[in-house]
């Protein structure tokens, strides 16, 4: 029953929000695609101007540009995998009856809630430390050579803090989609002789796709932009080894001030996180129509 | 055989969970255990016994007044998540409650800038935070994480709202309450579980936000995220003190965390699942 005056009543509610989010949007964006075919460096405004596409056009020379769009993949894609799977496997653990199941499902959503700098920095320093951290005193112990982690392996250690990070949101979501579960269609396949493996696979696995799309999507919009970790660690380094699109976006801006080229590679960063997001916005809006 | 537990199975599950649910909590247990070492100590290679020191706590303090940073933190968090919700509730409240064809179109929407990759307007904000000399300063971070965070606000609010029945709002209708009325004496009382599990969600998403606390302070505005990125400078080793401002800095929003499991799954899956 709504009547007109209610119906602009809503409207009036409604604006602020939409307001706020399109000027946010809007503007900044505009700007980036303007700069993003020109010139422009504040330090030396000689030759700024319109370029064309010649910004974008170092994405297939410049081999720092092709390096940072395959670091960003390779993140995202190792932390998906590590996640989802290991996720899968916790949940299904945790699920189990035990003593303590509290206690342990806090110890592990733990790391979710750790702010990134603390989390890479920790890792860093006393975990990965090729002198100090806990890893060389294991592998000093088994008689082996510590591990120069963040020299001979910056990408395989970054994967590692960031699936720490994010094993933690995925083993929970997961959780919560197993324990929803029916019990008494489990009760019955195991009464028509289903064994552990064939119930996971036509029951326990289907029943649990919606939460692994939602996994998926929402980690990459998250992965697909992981900055403060790469920023206290490698600092990108050494040369381009660990460097993702975020991490060369900040290093052109506000390190190097070639704010044609920082734009170029912020334009390229929305296209990837369109990509995704045109899955994700399909996925969550079928939710919705529920 | 069918839902009897065993014993033996029992106890499997359990060892199993637990011994990996330590290595999981590992790394922060061993930070709160090496803030309590000596600087000499921490050093010294594995060892879980702390000598029990207060030392890194007070010298942290001391040395670059931690206790700034910390407020910061408490008011950009919670002073963005207060903007938000002032924003977002009447948006939530007129899409759960007088919906139209549009409405959906207008959620999906606000999702899908949620998904803005941060770095793409990075420099523009920057110029313009420049500009209106907002750089370093609280208030222009505050708007920055309120604006981030306003989607989910959004959306988790609108995902409360529409399970208060429908039915109620009719018969306070019928009985001829204004709108006014309706929002403050029918409603508001049933949102109110809702509105709250939205605040603590976004302190903590807030609290932990690293790319532009770090990129648009300097020292006045800075958080717990910009200092913590300062120890990153290989000027020696202060592991204790490091240790020290990490458990401080992650102590509280753990707690909050560990009350908003629920919260966490809904709000971060815009109530794909519950």
């Amino acid at each position: 029953m709504a009547t007109q005056q209610t119906r602009s009543l809503a409207r009036f509610m409604m604006a602020p929000s939409v307001v706020l989010l399109l000027v946010w949007m809007v503007i900044p964006l505009a700007l980036t695609l303007w700069f993003s075919f020109q010139q422009y460096n504040p330090l030396n405004p000689v030759r700024d101007g319109f370029v064309g596409l010649s910004n974008y056009a170092l994405f297939y020379s410049n081999p720092a540009f092709l390096q940072s769009i395959l670091n960003t993949l390779l993140l995202v894609i190792s932390v998906l995998l590590i996640t989802v799977i290991g996720g899968i496997l916790l949940a299904l653990l945790i699920d189990q009856p035990m003593w303590g199941q509290g206690i342990v499902r806090i110890l592990v959503i733990s790391p979710f809630f750790v702010m990134p700098p603390v989390a890479a920095l920790v890792w860093k320093n006393m975990i990965m430390h090729p002198q100090y951290g806990v890893f060389a005193d294991i592998a000093r112990f088994f008689g082996a050579q510590p591990i120069d982690w963040f020299g001979q392996h910056p990408m395989l250690a970054i994967i590692i803090i960031v699936a720490w990070q994010w094993l933690p949101f995925a083993t929970l979501i997961l959780l919560t989609a197993l324990q929803s579960l029916d019990g008494e269609q489990k009760e019955a396949a195991e009464m028509d002789g289903a064994g552990f493996i064939s119930r996971f696979i036509y029951l326990t696995l289907p029943h649990m796709s919606r939460a692994i799309t939602v996994v998926i999507l929402i980690q990459t919009i998250f992965l697909l932009s992981v900055y403060a970790e790469i920023l206290v660690t490698t600092n990108g380094g050494p040369g381009y080894a660990s460097t993702n699109l975020p991490f060369l976006v900040y290093q052109k801006a506000l390190l190097e001030f070639k704010i044609g080229q920082a734009s170029a590679g912020g334009i390229i960063a929305v296209i990837l996180a369109n990509i995704v997001a045109f899955f994700a916005m399909r996925a969550v809006g079928k939710n919705l129509d529920k | 055989m069918a839902r009897s537990v065993t014993t033996q199975h029992k106890t499997i599950a359990t060892v199993a969970a637990w011994i990996i649910a330590l290595l999981i909590f590992f790394p922060i247990l061993y930070t709160i255990i090496t803030s309590f070492k000596s600087e000499q100590e921490a050093i010294q290679g594995f060892n879980l016994i702390p000598s029990g020191t207060f030392e890194s706590y007070t010298e942290v303090q001391a040395q670059s007044g931690y206790f700034k940073f910390f407020l910061n933190s408490v008011l950009l968090s919670v002073g963005s998540t207060i903007l938000a919700l002032l924003v977002a509730i009447p948006a939530a409240w007129s899409m759960a409650f007088s919906p139209t064809k549009r409405t959906k179109d207008i959620l999906m929407w606000m999702l899908s800038t949620k998904m803005m990759p941060a770095v793409a307007v990075l420099f523009p904000i920057y110029l313009i935070f420049r500009n209106l000399g907002l750089l370093d300063s609280r208030i222009g971070l505050m708007v920055m994480l309120m604006l981030i965070n306003l989607p989910i606000v959004v959306w988790m609010l609108y995902t409360y709202f529409r399970e208060i029945p429908g039915e109620i709002l009719e018969a306070a209708r019928m009985d001829g309450a204004s709108l006014w009325n309706e929002i403050v004496y029918v409603l508001t009382p049933m949102a109110v579980p809702g509105i709250a599990s939205t605040m603590l969600l976004n302190i903590i998403l807030a609290w932990n936000e690293a790319f532009w606390t770090i990129r648009l302070t300097t020292t006045d505005a800075a958080p717990l995220t910009a200092f913590i990125s300062s120890f990153s400078s290989p000027q020696g080793l202060f592991w204790a003190k490091l240790s020290a401002a990490s458990t401080l800095a992650i102590a509280p929003i753990l707690i909050m965390g560990w009350f908003s499991q629920k919260q966490l799954v809904r709000g971060l899956t815009f109530g794909a699942v519950k």
